[in-house]
């Protein structure tokens, strides 16, 4: 399986942005033949580094040897000629051009009447063959085919130019788990061709199935390479938030002991079978007044296109929400604001500052668009407004006047509380609220909350912060892989192992059922032999 | 998991030559879903003709076409100009403008003596800077397309301006002249011949290159993958900023094309000139099939979009009943109905 | 005043982007000045009590400027164009002078409200047209007015009958020549209406709004605001803001001119829009910058006629202006200037910033 020298050594590899280290001392081995596993939450670097690895970043220390060489990359084009090929997640080839074309792109074969066409397709084909898919038409259009069998093109687009490092960042995020089965497939296949495939994934029971070996990043720093075998899920989950299991079990709940009991009380807001095609399965879920509902999951559970449609930020397939025992049809945050509900964005500065204007301005917004363009909020009332929260929420420096972009990371999250605060909302939904925040202004932020719901509003927290959490919350709505898998109920005892216990065992019943892995080894070992008879036929070498 | 498939028909079958032709305009069909657009408005050109034989007569005969292909050779080149630059999703507002300060400049050059070869060149070099410059900052500084090229617009047509505000006649013996002669290719009875000007070639050779170039260079495949999707295409390794400058660069030139063409057919500059050839040019490419947001379209549909905008204006003059002053209008009316018709197909395409 | 409070203030001046438009216009008036000393004269003409004079002038000539800049000020803040804006101007001016021609050309205030309604309805109209294509159907804005502007030409001529119509009615010709208490009326409406826009802008939330959109569509959107009432609004003022610029050109001579009424006035607006520090990418807008701009542009035209310079050198050398400015409102160009902090030796990637009509649907 392994070659004695990696193809791939990246050593003490450190990238510094402006405020903060994305990599410390990082160091990655790939070898040609295996498929190996980058795993971290978020913002442990995983992405940094292979950013680093493909050119697109340049590494302030440390080295990078690729087949013996050590390699300086000062742009895509050094990596990919040295040989490193990357299958985004987004299949990134060019949908309105054909099959064939796409994987030739900028390598057609040419002649002195320009390109051969004929040629040209038949070298896709060849290169489609590596991976079993020579029967393709290769005239037919990218866009005729599904995003599993692009993804497939794509890779067999790295195999043209002969890539010996395959890079495949989350290629099953939009798959199902039959087209899962054969992406898989076609992976074995080129490991045993001897490509060196580097696979980043947050599915648990898909790097199970699939690795060999798995290298762990958490917080920019180098958390340990091992073969996947003699790693648990329990070990695998608590490297990657930090915390050893015995620390995990001694973080408890303190919510108030005097829970009311909500199964008798009508909820504020019921949601029934709410889904959307390709972020959240079909899920029920019950809100009730004054309770802090929390979300927990792994990185691209579902947890936020969940909290979405109970915004209205995006339009719910299917399913219905009802508020105070009516139906409700959320089409747009419009329509989410006017019936009291507030949504706290994960994206700060995409989707929650409005930069050029002045945390004033940004804390009334949603107040002031609630109201509409011809009730504007009387200055007096707006500097009331803004002075109370600029007090309670500590936003510093507290002028009104300065422009939001000007403000640290955790103070625009404060002002951005402020203006969904200001808007008096039964139910707040707040997404990340404390990420990438200092510890301080985390701590005033988490008490917010607390505050919230003892004046009777509802507040759905969503953290990637296990025992932030299982701190703040009365009910935790565990989430995996698109879809709601448990919730539990908070109280004494209840400590953030039970909920990667949770998580962890979920995966394995399932992931049965789909025939990625045998049952019968459960929870602790990878089966990478196993394999099913499967109507995607692949060359002979694959046994 | 079902694998989109053609089947491949490997057994021989016995097939008449009709429906041989039939099965390969359906593959060429179902694996360039775009070229139906373009299929249609040859369907509208053919129908047109039709309508215009039956309505008004003697639309079908050598010298309507001939002179069809005569009046519409500068507007053919600015199609494929066009084409180039929407294909990558751009658009170049300035060709009219130029071909103004193109034409306004050699004119006065040529009268004042200079050699006519070296006027021609300078023609077209005035289109390639002004092409360059909207190129250098749509790509480099990320000014809007739009922007860039209206920018340019202005001040081509100011520059235009401050050369002549009033006609400028060529010299009658000048030999830039002759690119306008007419040259008879078929003598049919009386006036109904098949004529061609050295325009019309040059238009036609313009098409053959750009033709060429799109489908059979790495340029033009990366000018599709641009328009497909300018981040995919960067990350395959292509030449995106190059390319992109290339477009425009294109555009520019062949609007100092078209001004040669142009004015050596009529004679006359003016800096009003090509007011509103922009919009003919636009309207021409999108009939023609090529969609607004790019990445789909062929430069033979815009070539017969064209000719679809230049026979209309036939049949309103032969029509009479129409004011001249409505075909702007109806211009701007197709076109609309053609961008709402795309819009509808894409935004069916995404659900 | 301390020094330091004194030299802050000035600091602040000197920030505000239309500072350098007022320099411009010194400049002007003060090349003028090196021409012919009393060009500055504001004189009363002892007949009938009018201010006359070349400033005077000027601020006749900018009337119909300030409409056009305000109007299309709102339009690009909310990240849009709208290149319509000359032909509107046209069509206004062909529907009034058609409609009072055919009103027998009569002198009553009646026949000239007729006409100014009437004129000012179509123009609502087209900026519908305009506003609804952007704002419900998601075109891009370049090619929606685009072909507004071109076929508002043809729309126009139809309606004159390819005439340069010319009609007579004095309350009419009065707003585009007339003086009151010594200034012209023309100006005094054309502030007039500035100063309700503005304030409406402002007063009311319409003008955050805006902002908010131009700025960061997303966000906005998430922040409850909803997009597309916003945008049809601008649109229809854009274009009845042009309507009353029609009147007022078409009312100086009483006649339009189908081919040059509004010709190329796109230029102008933009230019004024852009002196007047609002990006042409959208976001913060500032309605005093418009002004300032459409001031300078008409003490430059005036300038450029005065100093017996060619009037056709004017719009090359504005779209050289336009170009420029664009160049320095872009990022690299920034860049260039601000070294305040250490340039970060990686490229960060950038998410693709979505166009507003992703996020209008």
């Amino acid at each position: 399986m392994s070659e004695a020298l990696p193809i791939v050594e990246m050593r003490d590899i450190s990238i510094e942005f402006p405020g903060v280290k994305a990599l410390d001392g990082v160091d990655f081995r790939l070898f040609q033949g295996e498929v190996h596993a980058l795993m971290g939450e978020n913002g442990a670097g995983k992405s940094t580094l292979i950013k680093a690895l493909t050119g697109v970043y340049k590494i302030d220390a440390g080295s990078i040897v690729i087949a013996g060489q050590a390699r300086q990359f000062h742009g895509t084009g050094d990596a990919q000629s040295a040989g490193i090929s990357t299958v985004y997640q987004e299949v990134n080839l060019v949908t309105n051009l054909s099959i064939g074309e796409n994987v030739m792109l900028g390598h057609e074969v040419r002649s002195a009447f320009g390109v051969n066409w004929r040629a040209t397709h038949k070298a896709a084909t060849e290169a489609l063959a590596r991976l079993g898919l020579e029967e393709l038409d290769t005239h037919q259009q990218l866009s005729t085919l599904s995003i599993a069998m692009q993804q497939l093109v794509a890779i067999s687009r790295a195999m043209a130019i002969q890539a010996k490092v395959l890079i495949l960042d989350e290629p099953t995020s939009s798959l199902d788990a039959a087209e899962v089965e054969g992406l898989f497939r076609v992976i074995r296949s080129l490991r045993d061709q001897g490509v060196a495939i580097l696979f980043v994934s947050h599915f648990l029971d898909q790097i199970y199935a699939i690795s060999d070996r798995v290298t762990i990043l958490r917080n920019g720093r180098y958390e340990g390479e091992y073969p996947i075998r003699e790693l648990d899920r329990h070990a695998l989950i608590s490297k990657m938030i930090g915390k050893d299991l015995s620390a995990l079990s001694s973080l408890g709940g303190n919510r108030r002991v005097d829970q009311r009991d909500y199964a008798a009380e009508a909820p504020l807001l019921a949601a029934k079978g709410l889904g959307r095609r390709g972020s959240i399965e079909p899920t029920d879920l019950d809100i009730h007044h004054g309770e802090v509902v929390g979300f927990a999951g792994l990185l691209g559970s579902g947890r936020t296109e969940l909290a979405r449609l109970l915004y209205g930020a995006d339009r719910a397939d299917e399913g219905e929400v009802t508020l105070h025992g009516k139906r409700v049809d959320l089409k747009n945050p419009a329509d989410g604001l006017g019936r009291r509900i507030a949504f706290s964005t994960e994206n700060r500065r995409d989707e929650g500052i409005i930069a050029d204007l002045t945390v004033r301005e940004n804390m009334i917004l949603a107040l002031q668009a609630e109201r509409g363009w011809s009730r504007p909020i009387p200055r007096k009332e707006q500097d009331e407004l803004v002075e109370k929260y600029i007090t309670a929420l500590n936003v510093r420096p507290a002028d009104p006047n300065r422009l939001i972009r000007n403000l640290s990371g955790g103070n625009q999250q404060k002002v951005l509380l402020g203006r969904w605060l200001a808007t008096k909302p039964e139910l707040l939904i707040l997404d990340e609220p404390t990420r990438g925040i200092d510890v301080g202004a985390k701590a005033e932020i988490q008490e917010a909350v607390a505050e919230l719901a003892e004046d009777g509003v509802s507040v759905v927290f969503i953290s990637s912060e296990l025992e932030e959490v299982v701190r703040l919350s009365e009910r935790i709505v565990v989430l995996k892989d698109h879809q709601k898998i448990g919730e539990i109920v908070n109280g004494p005892g209840v400590t953030a192992q039970e909920v990667v216990d949770v998580i962890a065992a979920h995966g394995v019943e399932a992931a049965a059922q789909s025939g990625i892995i045998d049952a019968e080894e459960g929870l602790h070992a990878n089966s990478a032999a196993n394999t099913n008879g499967h109507p995607l036929d692949l060359t002979e070498e694959h046994s | 998991m079902t694998t989109v498939q053609t089947p491949r028909v490997d057994a021989p079958v016995e097939e008449s030559a009709l429906s041989k032709i039939a099965a390969r305009m359906k593959r060429v069909v179902s694996s360039n879903p775009s070229v139906l657009p373009t299929l249609a408005a040859i369907v509208i050109f053919i129908v047109m003709v039709i309508y215009g034989e039956i309505a008004y007569g003697r639309i079908v005969q050598y010298n309507t076409l001939s002179n069809l292909l005569i009046n519409n050779a500068h507007l053919i080149i600015l199609a494929v100009a066009m084409t180039f630059v929407i294909l990558t999703g751009g658009i170049d507002l300035s060709v009219g403008s130029i071909i103004a300060l193109s034409s306004v400049a050699g004119v006065i050059l040529a009268n004042a003596g200079w050699d006519p070869w070296l006027v021609i060149g300078m023609m077209i070099v005035i289109g390639t800077v002004f092409g360059l410059t909207s190129g250098i900052l749509i790509q480099y500084f990320n000014v809007q397309p739009f922007i860039a090229t209206l920018a340019m617009m202005f001040l081509a047509r100011g520059l235009a301006a401050l050369l002549s505000t009033r006609p400028e006649r060529l010299d009658e013996e000048s030999p830039i002249r002759w690119l306008g002669e007419q040259f008879k290719l078929i003598d049919g009875e009386k006036v109904n011949d098949v004529v061609v000007t050295p325009g019309v070639i040059i238009a036609l050779l313009v098409v053959l290159v750009a033709f060429f170039v799109l489908h059979r260079t790495r340029t033009g495949r990366t000018v599709y993958a641009i328009g497909g999707s300018e981040s995919s295409s960067a990350l395959m390794g292509l030449a995106v900023p190059r390319t992109k400058v290339l477009v425009y660069v294109i555009s520019g030139t062949l609007s100092g094309v078209a001004a040669v063409v142009y004015t050596s057919r009529l004679g006359i500059a003016q800096n009003i000139t090509g007011i509103g050839w922009e919009l003919d040019a636009i309207a021409a490419t999108v009939i023609g099939g090529t969609l607004l947001t790019g990445g789909y379209g062929y430069v033979l549909g815009s070539v017969v979009g064209a000719l679809v905008l230049g026979l209309m204006n036939v049949l309103i003059t032969r029509d009479g009943g129409i004011p001249p002053e409505m075909t702007t209008i109806i211009t701007g009316g197709i076109l609309l109905v053609f961008v709402l018709l795309q819009r509808a197909v894409i935004s069916k395409r995404h659900t | 005043m301390s020094t330091v409070a004194r030299s802050s203030w000035l600091r602040d001046l000197v920030h505000k982007p239309f500072f350098w438009g007022l320099i411009a216009i010194l400049a002007l008036l003060f090349l003028n000045v090196l021409k012919d000393p009393n060009y500055l004269a504001v004189t009363v003409n002892p007949v009938n009590g009018n201010l006359v004079g070349n400033l005077v002038d000027i601020l006749r000539a900018s009337a119909p400027i300030l409409m056009v800049a305000v109007g299309m000020s709102l339009v690009i803040a909310t990240g849009g164009i709208d290149l319509s804006v000359g032909s509107v101007m046209a069509v206004s001016g062909a529907v009034a002078m058609v409609f009072m021609k055919n009103a027998g050309q009569s002198d009553s205030i009646g026949v000239a409200l007729g006409a100014i309604g009437l004129a000012l309805l179509v123009s609502a109209i087209l900026g519908v047209v305009n506003g609804v294509l952007v704002a419900y159907v998601g075109l891009q804005p370049f090619i929606s007015t685009l072909i507004m502007m071109l076929a508002g030409r043809g729309i126009a001529k139809v309606i004159t009958e390819g005439q340069n119509t010319s009609a007579s009615n004095e309350p009419f010709r009065w707003i585009a020549n007339g003086f009151l208490l010594g200034l012209p009326v023309v100006f005094l409406f054309a502030i007039l209406i500035v100063a309700i826009v503005g304030f409406v802008v402002r007063r009311s939330a319409l003008g955050l709004m805006i902002e908010a959109i131009g700025i960061n569509p997303k966000a906005s959107r998430m922040a409850g605001i909803r997009p597309s009432g916003l945008l049809l609004t601008v649109y229809i003022l854009s274009a009845v803001l042009a309507g009353v610029a029609g009147i007022m050109s078409v009312g100086t001579v009483m006649t339009v001119d189908v081919s040059r009424t509004g010709y190329q006035i796109e230029l102008d607006a933009i230019l004024a829009v852009v002196i007047g520090g609002t990006s042409l990418s959208g976001g913060k807008f500032s309605i005093g910058g418009a002004v300032v701009g459409a001031l300078l542009i008409a003490t430059l035209d005036k300038t450029v006629v005065f100093l017996g310079i060619s009037s056709s050198a004017t719009p090359a050398f504005k779209a050289i202006v336009i170009v420029v400015l664009c160049l320095l409102q872009s990022e690299r160009v920034r860049s260039w200037f601000v070294q305040r902090r250490k340039p970060p030796q990686v490229q960060l990637d950038q998410k693709p910033v979505p166009s507003k009509q992703e996020v209008a649907a």
